[in-house]
């Protein structure tokens, strides 16, 4: 069977992993740099993915998305509080959010399809084959539509999605593995974006998920979001400069924003630079942790709720969670640990790496699936319950939440005049009374025959396969016949829309393939110039002056091939300086290695 | 104005409406779906070594292998359920034909909801209530006879609290008398679900001694009768319990 590679798709990074003699491993690219930073630039020559993207953050902020996870499966109604956040243009066709970058608009599927793509890429190069069937993890909290969009992303980017896998459970299968426990576990997971709580309990190789738990839009960004609304008030009062008008200013404060977090997890306090628009100078000032801290507890605090909300599901007190393992970038933070800590009333375990265990049990979920781990079983749950909405606007409950899936559920419908031919079936997930407070997932229209009301027999079956996704299947039970249905998303991309989307991304790719050379071309270049430069700096005076001449001019001419669009002409550069530095690096090397030799004595020398 | 939305057949109240076997199940078997010949194995067939459908007629308690009884050693039951999770979750079914996953995916369903209603003593009860008297309908929840007058007034005091100012005197002492309602309807669930433990033991008792004269048949039905009243009040109190607990909280 094909390999199947195990995917993290994070709100803020993205990794791919593949199970190497029985052990997951992490896939680095040729930098040997395991995370992609999920965002993505569209540039004047072509799509830009990964570390080169972020760089444009700053620089074209109005087309360069970051975050997109948090507009899976979404409507503009659901984002619209956050909008003042991201600078670039976001609007909705057919319930879902389009991005307007450049000439084009993008559905969150299709950005997130870019992140897939180029984790696709890097694990071809690594593994030197073809990749095209993957596990993808979601948090444990997403709605069916937010699954059934990331599943489409996976679509759009050329993968055959095997399975969509929980991230907290994700991760307690690579704890599970490699810590071999049994026992009650809890799983914090906080992210960029979500925060997810799972409780499982760990048996004889079974993984069973006792509750679940969680917030799909809260995460580190929204810790960050503290700080920038604090720095944005300061600047306006203290310069009298209102960022608002500034979309790449404002992007530099919520980078600063997130770095003087992420050094206030290891150091007290810490200094804040933020560079003013229109040469109005710096903005500094300190922060430490403590005030830090008083800015973020309420968000921390948010985290809990969900925590206790899965502890009592599963029919349990803190005192029965044995162990409780952190996931999540944001769970270096110390108020978090201290929070979690207090909650479960014992000191959490933090010895994964809380980037790479999602992608890494993601890799053992693919072995599970190709047959190579046979001893390992997650049991995962629906984390809502799934209902449909029945005559007075309320929600009649068919699966509960933290229902074992794969789960069915059977109703028998029923027409209320004579000679109806239709009835409308909308289905809805969430925890509330009223259809209006829960989420809409679908509707579609059953066909029943022309008869006096109440006696058609529509049987609807729904179930939830072991992706968490609902199939709707009805029969008329009169005649035996099963009914094809129409299931219109309330906030989802349709079939065709799909089809025409990954036809697209075929068409596309020729491009996207030619940009791709360009950037890497252009990256090798900086590097290569990088280093020439310096040896230029630090050995030049051991060569001929006409040497140093010949590096020279063809630094600058690598440095304007690298400014042009011509992979070729770059790639033709770099070698002629190549060529012009090779005498020079020769006898660097031999310097280097004579200062090395000085002060060795020669038995140390063979 | 043609109303279209669903009406639903069943009464819709309660989840174990939905575990009902006769829906739950719907494929036969005896016939291997693909080789068509006599399946004899358990789950699979022996010729062709397919896995086959949970048939039509297996109920909760066959489909894991246990006896028909109310009290059930629960150790066992979670370990027979890790053991079929094994043999049926689409997991193991990733590399076989369409037809072979979707039985997987259906009979892992069917697992799941077998296993789900036979951990939990009540919907257990309510199950083989369901299965022995060949009721699909609901149990109806109906309050204890002796309770009808209290609840009433309970049901008062609780209106009167959720328009009350709760910082008031009034609000206080309406909190006061709720909490002490709270904690004798407590009692009194515990109450109804020891009677219910002991018709539980009498049941097995019962059916352990297989007798089939028909003062042994009068008995059965005295006993599911008796169960169907206590299961129904019980509930009942739990709803309100529940209803007190989160108006108070
Ligand atoms: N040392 C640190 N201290 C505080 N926060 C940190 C630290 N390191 C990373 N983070 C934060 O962790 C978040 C990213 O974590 P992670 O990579 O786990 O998220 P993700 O998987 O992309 O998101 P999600 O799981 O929500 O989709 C960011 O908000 C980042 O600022
Ligand atoms: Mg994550």
């Amino acid at each position: 069977m094909a390999r199947i590679v195990g995917i993290d798709l994070g709100t803020t990074n993205s990794l791919v992993a593949y199970m190497k003699d029985g052990q997951p491993c992490i896939i680095p690219d040729r930098h040997g740099r395991t995370m992609v930073p999920s965002v993505v630039a569209v540039t004047d020559n072509g799509l830009i993915v990964g570390d080169s993207a972020k760089e444009h953050l700053t620089r074209n902020p109005e087309r360069t998305v970051y975050s997109v996870k948090r507009f899976m499966g979404k409507g503009l109604a659901d984002v619209q509080n956050e909008l003042a956040y991201f600078p670039y243009s976001l609007t909705e066709t057919d319930g879902v959010i389009r991005i307007r970058l450049g000439q084009k608009s993008y559905s969150p599927p299709q950005i997130s399809a870019m992140i897939l793509k180029e984790l696709k890429l890097r694990a071809e190069a690594y593994l030197g084959e073809s990749i095209t069937k993957a596990v993808i993890t979601v948090p444990a909290y997403f709605n069916d539509s937010q699954r059934q969009a990331t599943k489409d992303a996976g679509l759009i980017a050329g993968l055959e999605v095997l399975r969509i896998i929980n991230e907290p459970t994700a991760a307690s299968l690579a704890y599970g593995l490699q810590k071999n426990t049994q026992g009650t576990i809890a799983v914090y997971d906080f992210g960029g974006g979500t925060l997810d709580i799972s409780i499982l309990k760990l048996k004889d190789g079974i993984f069973e998920v006792l509750a679940t738990n969680g917030d799909t839009h809260l995460g580190g960004d929204d810790v960050d979001r503290v700080l920038v609304d604090l720095f944005i008030a300061e600047i306006r009062e203290r310069e009298g400069i209102d960022l608002s008008g500034y979309p790449d200013h404002i992007q530099a404060v919520r980078l600063e924003a997130e770095r003087a977090k992420i050094r206030l997890s290891d150091e007290l306090k810490t200094d804040i630079a933020i560079e003013l628009p229109e040469d109005k100078g710096c903005f500094t000032r300190e922060l430490t942790r403590d005030q830090f801290e008083s800015l973020a507890t309420s968000v921390i605090e948010r985290t809990l709720t969900p925590c206790r909300m899965a502890i009592k599901d599963a029919g349990l007190t803190t005192k029965d969670i044995d162990e409780v393992v952190l996931v999540g970038g944001s769970t270096r933070m110390p108020l978090v640990r201290q929070r979690v800590e207090a909650l479960f009333g014992k000191p959490p375990h933090c010895h994964l790496n809380p980037d790479e265990v999602v992608a890494l049990g993601a890799a053992v979920q693919a072995d599970i699936l190709s047959g190579g781990t046979t001893d390992m079983l997650l049991l995962d749950v629906t984390p809502l319950s799934l209902g449909i909405e029945t005559m007075g606007g309320v929600m009649s409950s068919l699966i509960r939440r933290n229902t074992t899936i794969p789960a069915s559920a059977k109703e028998m419908f029923t027409t209320y005049v004579d000679g109806q031919t239709g009835v409308d079936i909308h289905i809805l997930q969430g925890e509330r009374e009223l259809v209006k407070d829960n989420r809409s997932l679908a509707r579609f229209r059953l066909k029943v025959p022309p008869l006096p009301a109440g006696v058609p027999r529509i049987e609807v079956t729904f179930l939830i396969d072991a992706n968490g996704i609902l199939n709707v299947t009805a029969t008329d039970m009169r005649t035996g016949q099963s009914q094809s249905i129409e299931v219109k998303p309330s906030y989802g991309l349709s079939d065709q829309e799909v089809e025409r989307m990954i036809e697209d991304s075929f068409k596309f790719a020729a491009e996207d393939i030619g940009a791709r050379k360009l950037i890497e071309a252009r990256l090798d270049a900086e590097s290569l110039f990088k280093t020439t430069d310096k040896s230029l700096a630090e050995a030049g005076h051991l060569v001929a002056r006409e040497e140093t001449e010949a590096i020279r001019t063809a630094l600058s001419q690598l440095s304007t091939a690298k400014d042009g669009t011509d992979p070729r002409a770059i790639r033709g550069r770099m070698a002629e300086l190549e060529q012009a530095a090779k005498h020079l690096n020769t006898v660097m090397l031999d310097d280097s290695l004579k200062k090395g030799l000085q002060g060795k004595k020669v038995s140390e020398v063979s | 104005m043609v109303r279209t939305m669903p009406i639903l057949l069943m009464d819709n109240d309660q989840p174990s409406s939905h575990s009902d076997p006769r829906r739950q199940l719907q494929m036969a078997r005896s016939m291997c779906w693909h080789c068509q010949s006599e399946v004899t194995g358990e789950y699979f067939c022996e010729r062709c070594v397919k896995v086959q459908p949970v048939s039509k007629e297996t109920d909760y308690f066959t489909c894991l292998g246990f006896p028909r009884r109310l009290t059930l050693d629960v150790q066992k039951l979670e370990a027979r359920f890790y053991e079929l999770s094994r043999t049926f979750h689409p997991d193991f079914y990733q590399r076989k034909s369409t037809a072979e996953q979707t039985i997987s995916l259906s009979n892992a369903a069917v697992l799941n909801t077998a296993y789900r209603t036979l951990r939990d003593p009540i919907q257990r009860a309510e199950y083989l209530l369901a299965l022995e008297t060949g009721s699909v309908k609901n149990i109806r929840t109906s309050p204890p006879a002796d309770l009808f007058e209290e609840i009433l007034e309970l049901q008062d005091t609780l209106e009167e609290y959720r328009a009350s100012d709760h910082g008031s005197d009034q609000g206080h002492r309406l909190r006061t008398t709720l909490l002490t309602e709270q904690e004798a309807l407590e009692r009194r669930k515990e109450e109804l679900e020891s009677q219910l433990r002991r018709l539980f033991a009498d049941w097995d008792k019962l059916q352990d001694a297989g007798e089939t004269t028909s003062s042994a048949r009068a008995e059965r039905d005295k006993i599911l009768k008796q169960m169907r009243d206590l299961l129904s009040h019980r509930t009942y109190v739990n709803n309100i319990v529940s209803d007190l607990a989160a108006t108070i909280a």
